[in-house]
């Protein structure tokens, strides 16, 4: 198996503390690796730190061939990256299916096509495939509505659709599932167990380890920005350095 | 869902021509008739719908517009002076200048957003406004003002007879060729500067109109509520902001030509904050990213100053005539506060009004009554798609 | 930008050295920072606590010159009487004029007209205050969570309609307001500090004024240093929010930032009314002046609003100077805003803001 995101050595600093020392992650192709650390370990950072939001102080991050590093967030975006947000950051303003239509919009018009001619209404591929990912996600029937009405849990559905219906290469999800009612939680991994099966690989961030164990191939531990372990799923459980990171720690 | 819409912006478009083909005939009873006011209308609507393609689409807050509409009368009246006194080169150049000119301010300036965007947008403007005061003398003429004069080349114009200044025109048809008709008992004017300017409205209208229900357009309202998202999802929102910018200050500029079109004068003035305050009013005062309210916020703004700033106190005990004399003379007292040289009062009160009860402006009142007969109609049992037909987008 | 009325600017005297030259700009840049200081003084006190962008304030400003008019108005009210010697040239009896004051007061009536400008501080703590107060409680408080979009606009709207009020009652052309004669003169200052007499001088008044705007600036700063009040302002700068959890009563002391800031922009608009003669839109030139100095100060910082405003004051006066003039025509007339925009672009957050005021 080849490795589609490669990470090396990342390093990064806020002020005095150190967040990530010395990061090395292999994410393969087609796999879902899961991060879990306790909280305050650095997942989020090292997120950040693949999506343009943050700058690592040192070290490499190759997707599918392209560093990623000093790359504007379009940009990586471009490259075939989605990110979910852990905090759901939609178009509040927009319909849902607006919403969906602007990241389908990027997919096929690249980061800028000044359109200004083009009628909305006439984009009816557009709108079929932002359907569609809305449907995925179970929320056809709510296209029409404003996106700001929605409830916290439909809102992280709402960012999957937008995530997916970009087709990326690589999905990024940080926490996809907090904030959902166990029904959606359980739904959702479904949803995401079926994109896992057509290939998409994925990297997820969760502190839900039913949602962890029921979709990661692969999981890293994160303790003090350190990968403390990598290793299969059965092996981690039960590992004893695991145990002391999350025992260990003041934040169980 | 769309087929309504398209249906409704076909009734809106609609609406607009004949508004514009129909002013004169409708404006006169309110004594607003007169191509002199009828002409600020458009022109002033042409300013207040670009001025919204930026603000009411990505909320980026321009207070330096002003300094594209000076920039597009310099540039018409400099063409006037210098090529022919036909608009149409005045016009292109004055949306090329004014385009350019956008293009340099918005490369700097959208570099930042929020206040620190209104701040930039302020200091350019100020700057261009101080400089065309001082050292840009030859080209503005100062404190003057440029104006067309009878020694300028005008290479494509045959030479005029003494006396009267050239006219400006549209290939030979000139701009303040009016026909007085006597119509259902009124004196109608039907002025040919009114209805060129109308129809160049009625243009912009169209394309404003094409913009917001664009993918361009759609970009834009999502960097009004979440650039960053927008970022993240793959586009680029600067390029897209900048093209906004531009294509508001060539509207600017556009409105600029026109205005030196009417009357071939272009003034430092017209480029002071206050008059770049005036379209952030307009458009706000009309429904800042409605399609319909710039153009009724420019509208409202041009006739309340042309009523009020005409009044004067005589004028005013003749009003409140009716009135004990006492009373007549306490009321005509605080009145005249407002109007004439007090209209501007007026406008700082209605600015305040307007943003403290109805932050979504005049269309969103319009919504609001509207919604409220639909409610009563359903009391009433009657249907309620009589009310649901207006179109107030 | 804004017409002097006291025309002696550029002081220097041919044999001047360039350090006369240097110190002469520095000088002729003070008063005109420290009224700039002020200002971004109240305007960064307000935004920091309030979290309100506030376009009257500059309107504030104009208020507070309108003080002094207006007490010089009251004090110069006249009794007139006809001279029962004196004829005019039309054969008329001379009409003497009297103000009420001097007729009734004397001398002291007198002293009391010449010190106008200085007394009218008096009252313009009190009536700023007040307009700070009713400002804050009417109109602001409830734009504390709205979009800075409206806030700007209303309070916009709102410094039209204070100018517009003004020019109603006092009508639209300046009015001079004299300075005490004792301090209306010329002063060496270059003699003052041990250099050749006659090559720095300098008008008293903006000594005076700079010196005012020292002390009212170090008050402010010590008031909030020192004070339990002050503590919280500062507290709520830094974090807004958590001030609001700690169950303090943030409304009053919100109410009173406003009205100090008032004050202070009052009372720079009551002492700089000789220096330029006050009208009606002295407020609105002075205001976009004033957030370009906050914006290069740092949105925020207070000591960055004070040094910022000293600043572009002192580069103000430079850029007016024939020299420099000469080599960028036009320059005096922009140099602040060109000042603001390489600021912005190199460093967004001013030069002493903090991290995180205003970046969404």
């Amino acid at each position: 198996m080849s490795s589609i995101l490669k990470v090396q050595g990342i390093n990064k600093h806020f002020g005095g503390l150190h967040a990530l020392n010395n990061v090395n992650l292999d994410v393969e192709q087609g796999k879902v690796h899961a991060i879990i650390g306790p909280n305050g370990a650095g997942k989020s950072t090292l997120l950040n730190c693949f999506i343009g939001r943050l700058t690592p102080d040192t070290g490499t991050v190759d997707f599918d061939g392209t560093s990623l590093i000093g790359l504007k967030p379009h940009e990586i975006n471009q490259t075939g990256v989605s990110r979910v947000f852990q905090t759901p950051e939609i178009f509040t303003e927009l319909t849902l299916l607006e919403n969906v239509m602007i990241p389908a919009l990027a997919k096929r018009d690249g980061a800028f096509k000044p359109s200004l001619w083009s009628s909305m209404a006439g984009e009816t591929e557009i709108r079929d495939q932002a359907m569609n990912a809305l449907s995925e996600v179970n929320m056809g029937g709510k296209a029409g509505m404003t996106a700001a009405s929605l409830s916290r849990g439909d809102k992280r559905r709402l960012e999957l659709a937008m995530a997916l219906v970009q087709n990326p290469k690589l999905l990024l999800l940080d926490e996809p599932t907090a904030g959902m009612a166990r029904a959606d939680t359980n739904a959702t991994i479904d949803l995401l167990k079926t994109i896992s099966g057509k290939g998409l690989t994925m990297v997820i961030i969760e502190h839900d380890m039913h949602v962890v164990f029921s979709l990661a191939e692969k999981i890293s531990v994160l303790a003090q920005g350190t990968v403390i372990v990598e290793d299969l799923p059965e092996k981690i459980k039960g590992h004893p350095k695991v145990q002391e990171a999350y025992l260990g720690g003041a934040h169980l | 869902m769309t087929v309504e819409q398209s249906k409704k912006d076909k009734i809106m478009v609609i609406g607009v021509v004949l508004a514009v083909l129909l002013g004169p005939i409708i404006l006169n009873p309110f004594g607003a008739g007169y191509p002199d006011l009828l002409q600020k209308f458009v022109i002033y609507g042409i300013f207040a719908i670009g001025f919204n393609i930026l603000f009411g689409l990505t909320g980026y807050l321009s207070f330096g517009h002003a300094a594209f509409l000076g920039v597009g009368s310099y540039s018409a009246v400099w063409m006037f002076k210098l090529l022919s006194m036909n608009i149409v080169p005045a016009i292109i150049l004055a949306m090329v200048i004014s385009g350019l000119f956008a293009l340099l301010i918005g490369f700097i300036a959208l570099r930042r957003s929020g206040i620190y965007f209104s701040i930039l947008t302020l200091a350019f403007a100020q700057m261009s406004y101080n400089l065309a005061y001082s050292v840009l003398t030859p080209i503005t003429n100062g404190e003057t003002g440029l104006q067309i004069l009878h020694g300028d080349p005008r290479v494509l114009d045959a030479a005029v007879e003494d006396g009267a200044l050239p006219v400006t025109n549209l290939f030979g048809l000139n701009m303040n060729a009016t026909a007085d008709v006597s119509l259902l008992g009124m004196d109608i004017q039907f002025n040919a500067g009114y209805y060129i300017c109308g129809l160049i409205m009625i243009v912009a209208f169209y394309i404003a109109l094409r913009l917001f229900r664009s993918p361009f357009g759609m970009m834009l309202k999502a960097i009004k509520t979440n650039q960053n998202r927008l970022n993240f999802t793959g586009v680029n929102s600067r390029p897209y902001t900048l093209t906004a910018f531009v294509i508001s200050g060539i509207y600017a500029g556009l409105a600029g030509g026109l205005l030196a079109c009417t009357d071939p004068l272009a003034g430092a003035e017209r480029m002071q904050w206050t008059a770049s305050g005036e379209v952030v009013l307009m458009t706000i005062l009309g429904g800042a990213g409605t399609m319909l309210g710039p153009i009724l916020g420019a509208g409202v703004i041009k006739y309340f100053e042309n009523i009020f700033s005409a009044y004067n106190e005589s004028e005013l005990m003749d009003v409140f005539s009716f009135l004990p004399h006492w009373l007549q003379e306490l009321v005509v007292s605080v009145s005249s506060l407002f109007v004439g040289e007090g209209w501007h009062l007026t406008l700082g009160v209605l600015f305040m009004l307007i943003v403290i009860f109805l932050p979504g402006g005049l269309m969103e009142g319009f919504n609001r009554l509207v919604k409220l007969a639909r409610g009563g109609y359903r009391k009433d049992g009657a249907s309620a798609s009589a009310a649901g037909k207006v179109t107030a987008e | 930008m804004i017409p002097e009325t006291v025309s002696v600017r550029d002081g220097t005297q041919p044999g001047a050295g360039a350090m006369d030259v240097f110190l002469l700009q520095v000088l002729n840049g003070l008063d005109k920072g420290s009224a700039y200081a002020m200002i971004a003084l109240g305007l960064t006190l307000i935004f920091g606590t309030l979290g309100v962008v506030n376009f009257a304030h500059g309107a504030l400003f104009m208020l507070g010159a309108f003080c002094s008019v207006a007490l010089n108005k009251l004090l110069t009210l006249e009794k007139i009487a006809l001279s029962e010697t004196e004829m005019t040239a039309w054969g008329t009896p001379l009409e003497i004029r009297t103000p009420y004051a001097e007729a009734w007061f004397g001398d002291f009536g007198a002293w009391v007209i010449d010190w106008s400008v200085p007394l009218s501080i008096l009252i313009a703590i009190p009536f700023m205050l007040l307009v700070g107060i009713v400002m804050e409680r009417g109109l602001i408080r409830h734009f504390y969570k709205r979009p800075h979009a409206e806030q700007i606009l209303v309070t916009f709207g709102l410094a039209i309609v204070l100018q517009e009020i003004i020019k109603a009652w006092f009508g639209a052309n300046p009015i001079p307001q004299p300075a005490p004669e004792a301090l209306t003169g010329m002063m060496d200052f270059g003699a003052a500090i041990g250099m050749d007499a006659g090559n720095v001088v300098y008008p008293a008044w903006r000594l005076v004024y700079f010196l005012f705007a020292a002390a009212v600036i170090g008050a402010v700063f010590a008031f909030l240093q020192f004070t339990t009040f002050g503590m919280v302002v500062r507290a709520g700068m830094a974090d807004r929010e958590t001030v609001g959890l700690l169950g303090i009563n943030i409304d009053k002391r919100f109410t009173l930032t406003f009205g100090i800031a008032a004050v202070v922009a009052g009372l720079a608009g009551v002492m700089y009314s000789p220096i330029l003669s006050p009208n009606y839109h002295l407020g609105m030139d002075f205001l976009v002046l004033s957030f370009v100095v906050v914006v290069v100060g740092g949105m925020g910082s207070l000591p960055g609003a004070v040094a910022a405003g000293m600043l572009l004051g002192i580069l103000q006066s430079f850029a007016s100077m024939n020299e420099v003039k000469a080599i960028f025509p036009g320059i005096d007339q922009i140099i602040i805003y060109l000042v603001a925009v390489v600021i912005l672009l190199a460093r967004p957050r001013g030069l002493l803001g903090r991290k995180g005021v205003m970046e969404s």
